[in-house]
């Protein structure tokens, strides 16, 4: 899907429009060649890959900070916070700038993905769960698996995935 | 109709607890003998609004409680009863017990109900009553029934016009109420060239036949009470014939000669005399306004300002855009040149809106000084002791946010100085001071910072204590010395009181590390100078603004950092013959006096840097609290203000830095913050001077 | 309808006033105290001032008394805002030459059935 309507579909569920009850809307992006999706309503907007600022004694799947209009909004890895290879960044490397539920109030935070997929109604009875695993970082943020187009796609729960203060419970680098 | 009132509660509670603030200002300066007249009649109608408006608003315990120390008050303003120490005391403990009332009622919450039914009942003590004679002298409803109609005989005075009362206006009411027939008595009536038609010189013979109770005749010719000659009989019940009274000649047309067209019923008239005095107003309909913090009062000049410099904004604007605007090929130096004054005007504007802007939120310490001598007065009298508070500098202006968390920070230390500072009356005098000791409260600008000094002239910190005590906690090594300055600075330690007694004045010594924990959070830092036997002096210092800092930029390999100037001491290329290493591992500047520890930034960072070698690099020596650190950076960029943006908005707090700027570029720099930096060179940073024991220079 | 000043020290009590009044039609200025009345009431022209009577600078009484001596306000109805314990502040306010009073605490729609008595 282009650019233009991932965008006016992410527009549109926010406005609530041509969503019947008891399906939800994923944006769906490539990561290492899996496909991945998130809830399209947890998604502000999608920008290009930009000047990234680093920020000292992070983990390494914290890539830095971006200016966003002013706000200034961190940048993960899902690549290195998945534990795959990393890649090049590339004119196709795009951020999903995701806004994401923390214990007191919500947070804005940009992932770096390979590139954006689609936009797809996935019906609740679609949604199969996700296989336990443990300790496994990728599974736990896994809220459950689908089919589509024939395809898996493998939905994330934002707010576990991103979650800051697990984020900050993983270095121990800090004083 | 029904108007919701509630929406005008939020500003009663505003103007009732600045009403409270006046009113206790008022009552300590009368307790301290300051000979006003005025004062009392202040304090009154304190008292009187609160009443008015609570009543008004159905805040009804507030108005019951209000309504007795109101009756106290108007005794002593009418000089009918004696001003004295106990009296001002009662009343400045039931300003507590109202302003405990108001907040309850406006956050909808509970007040504690014991102290102000305890506090009542001493005001009434007071004033030699019982509780109940309170508020409502309910009206006596005698006469309600009502007969077939009345007879009403009606002479005003003349004067009564020049109340603004007009019998027509009261015929009108009467008849609304009944079936009214009017006649009027010309028989007093002056010759005309006598006559003065300011005067009343009518008379009237009024018979209102309906279901009418006596009350509400009283109700209308209530005003007129003692302006005329009135009687009203009630009319029999079978007498139903008008009266057939002569008339005199309608030389005037009276003005009312009218059956009523639309009988009103009686219900509409029940609804005029219905019961003015308070009806229990139901509790429910309250709009909680929420924490007064909320909101800011800002004079219009201010606003005034602001406004006139988002016009010139505009018209700065506006030139850009038609210079901007022309044809390309056009675009020569002389468009350059205007092009370049445009944006210097605009630089301007932007500056000056910034500032215009700032001060807006800028309110003066007196917000948080008044509560000063409430608090002195009190606590003094509790501890025994006599003290005087001096504030100076209340007008100084800071910004409302840090105003209110320096607010606490503040108390302490003053309470700090009442229980520990000043001694006891006896034994000043003993060593030769004023029995009355003195806390000095001064507040002023210096730089970018806002000043404020806590100073008393009482018995100073005592060093050798202090110094004894860290020895005990293992702060400070057995035959450690350190200054005098260092010394006093160990009582922001934590854990660190030397009080023998943990009076519950102020605490357990928890406080003073957190007191320049609270200012460190503020941007600002606390120093402390003390001289035994004569006093101490805190002196806190705050940046005006938290939100906009003067920086230098500098480059740590790719990356680009902010050092807020105010940190900043010095920054010299390096000499290497003044760089020694400690026990191999630790690197020390010799600058002048002071041996300073180096800390390579791209190491504590992880950044690649352009050079390893010090000498190739610049050293920016950095302080904070008294801690001294040479940063090794690549270079030095420009200096600029910068906008504070957070970091921990979206993502976290990170230790060395406090927070990040959007440069001119868009892209984010990073500002460092001293403190976390020592802490992550696992310095401790220099305070010490060269030759102190155990340095020793390679 | 009719033009009408406010004077009360009390902001909320003021607003209140005003903003009642306003509602039923009326066109209404506000004065924080007697001083401030008394010079407004100079320069336009009321068919009705409704006044606390505890206000700085110059109280209710004093207020109603200078008014009657200019010779617009001769006749124009006067109104106290009083509180019931104030029975001998009614007597002063009528010496003074009020031409009436409301107790305080009232309602929007006392106020309104007050006022209209009063402009007829």
């Amino acid at each position: 899907m282009e650019a233009t309507q991932v965008e006016a579909k992410i527009e549109a569920a926010a406005m609530s429009i041509g969503l019947s009850g008891d399906e939800d809307q994923y944006l769906t992006f490539m990561l290492g060649g899996e496909e991945y999706g998130v809830d399209i309503l947890r998604i502000q907007e999608i920008k290009g890959w930009d000047r990234i600022t680093h920020i000292p004694n992070t983990p390494p799947y914290i890539l830095g900070v971006i200016n966003l209009r002013g706000a200034i909004v961190p940048v993960v890895d899902l690549r290195q916070r998945f534990g795959m290879d990393t890649s090049e960044y590339g004119p196709t490397t795009v951020v999903i700038v995701l806004k994401v539920q923390g214990e007191d109030r919500e947070r804005i935070m940009g992932v770096v993905v390979d590139a954006v997929s689609d936009v797809y109604d996935i019906p609740e009875t679609e949604l199969k769960p996700a296989p336990d695993s443990a300790k496994d970082t990728i599974m736990e943020s896994v809220s459950a698996l689908a089919t589509v187009e024939e395809k898996l796609v493998i939905l994330l729960d934002v707010d576990h995935l991103l979650n800051t203060s697990e984020l900050s419970a993983m270095d121990g680098l800090t004083g | 109709m029904s108007i919701d009132i509630s929406q005008f509660h939020q500003v009663f509670f505003e103007e009732s607890f600045e009403g409270l603030e006046a009113m206790e200002n008022a009552l300590l300066d009368l307790s301290q003998g300051v000979d006003d007249p005025e004062l009392i009649h202040l304090i009154f109608r304190s008292a009187h609004s609160i009443k008015g408006g609570s009543g008004t608003f159905g805040f009804t315990a507030v108005a019951g409680f209000t309504h007795v120390m109101e009756t106290l008050l108007d005794q002593m303003r009418e000089g009918e009863r004696e001003i004295t120490e106990a009296a001002l005391n009662l009343l400045l403990e039931s300003g507590d017990v109202l302003r405990d009332m108001l907040e309850a009622a406006r956050d909808e919450g509970e007040f504690d109900a014991e102290r102000a039914a305890s506090t009542q009942s001493r005001l009434e003590a007071m004033l030699g009553q019982d509780s109940g004679t309170g508020a409502t002298a309910v009206v006596s409803t005698v006469g309600d029934e009502a007969v077939a109609g009345w007879l009403i005989d009606f002479k005003p005075y003349t004067e009564l016009l020049k109340t603004g009362n007009d019998p027509v206006r009261m015929f009108r009411e009467l008849a609304e109420l009944g079936d009214l027939q009017v006649e009027v008595e010309t028989d007093a009536l002056p010759e005309f060239h006598d006559f003065d038609p300011e005067e009343c010189h009518l008379a009237w013979k009024l018979r209102l036949t309906g279901d009418v109770t006596r009350e509400q005749l009283d109700e209308i010719f209530e005003w007129v009470d003692g302006d005329c000659d009135l009687s009203i009989e009630p009319l029999a019940s079978d007498v139903m014939q008008p009266a057939q009274e002569e008339t005199a000649g309608n030389v005037e047309n009276p003005p009312v000669q009218e059956k009523t067209q639309d009988s009103a019923p009686p219900v509409k008239a029940v609804d005029k005399s219905g019961d003015r005095r308070v009806d229990e107003r139901r509790k429910g309909d309250r709009r909680s306004a929420g924490s007064a913090d909320s909101s800011i009062r800002v004079s219009i000049q201010k606003i005034d300002e602001l406004i006139n410099m988002v016009g010139e904004l505009v018209i700065t604007q506006s030139m850009l855009g038609q210079i901007g605007s022309g044809e390309i090929e056009e675009f020569d130096a002389g468009r350059l040149e205007k092009l370049r004054d445009g944006l210097q005007q605009l630089e301007r504007n932007t500056r000056e809106m910034q500032e215009s802007v700032m001060q807006i939120r800028m309110l003066p310490i007196s917000f948080s000084f008044n509560r000063f001598p409430r608090l002195v007065h009190d606590l003094s009298s509790k501890l025994g002791k006599k003290i005087d508070l001096k504030i100076s500098g209340e007008n100084t202006e800071l910004d409302k946010t840090v105003m209110e968390k320096i607010g606490d920070p503040l108390v302490h230390l003053v309470r700090n100085s009442l229980d520990h500072g000043i001694e006891m009356p006896e034994e000043r005098v003993a060593s030769g001071k004023a029995e009355t000791g003195v806390i000095h409260l001064n507040a002023f600008h210096q730089g970018g910072n806002i000043v404020i000094e806590i100073s008393d002239d009482g018995g100073g910190l005592p060093a050798d204590r202090i110094l004894a005590k860290a020895r005990e906690r293992g702060l400070v090594g057995e035959d450690e010395t350190l200054s005098h300055e260092r010394t006093l600075e160990l009582i922001f330690e934590p854990g660190f009181s030397t009080a023998e007694v943990v009076s519950d004045v102020s605490g357990r010594g928890v406080g003073m590390d957190v007191v320049r924990r609270n200012i460190k959070d503020l941007g600002g830092t606390i120093e402390v100078q003390s001289t035994p036997g004569e006093g101490s002096t805190f002196t806190i210092r705050l940046p005006l603004t938290l939100a906009i800092l003067d920086g230098q930029l500098l480059s740590v390999g790719d990356e680009t950092f902010i050092m807020p100037l105010i940190s900043i001491i010095e920054s010299l290329q390096v000499d290497q013959a003044m760089v020694n290493s400690v026990a191999g591992s630790t690197e020390m500047y010799r600058l002048r006096e002071d041996y300073i520890p180096i800390v390579r930034l791209y190491d504590i960072f992880g950044i690649a840097p352009k050079t390893t070698r010090l000498q190739e690099a610049l050293l920016v020596v950095v302080e904070h609290e008294g801690n001294k650190i040479g940063l090794m950076v690549d270079e030095l960029l420009g200096q600029q203000q910068v906008v504070i943006k957070s970091l921990e908005t979206n993502y976290r707090r990170v230790e060395g830095l406090s927070g990040a700027t959007i440069l001119g570029d868009g892209t984010v720099a990073l500002i460092l913050d001293v403190g976390g930096l020592i802490s992550l060179s696992g310095r401790g940073g220099s305070g010490r001077h060269a030759g102190a024991d155990d340095e020793q220079a390679a | 309808m009719a033009t009408i000043l406010a004077v009360d020290d009390s902001n909320s009590m003021r607003q209140m006033v005003s903003f009642t009044l306003k509602q039923a039609g009326h066109t209404v200025t506000e004065a924080a105290d007697g001083v401030e009345a008394l010079e407004l009431a100079r320069k336009g022209s009321f068919n009705l001032v409704i006044s606390d009577v505890n206000m700085p600078r110059m109280d209710g009484i004093a207020l109603i008394k200078e008014l009657r001596t200019l010779p617009n306000y001769k006749f124009t109805p006067l109104l106290m805002l009083t509180t019931e314990s104030g029975a001998d502040k009614k007597q002063e306010g009528k010496a003074a030459g009020a031409t009436g009073w409301i107790v305080k605490p009232f309602n929007p729609d006392q106020l309104l059935s007050t006022v209209k008595r009063v402009l007829g």
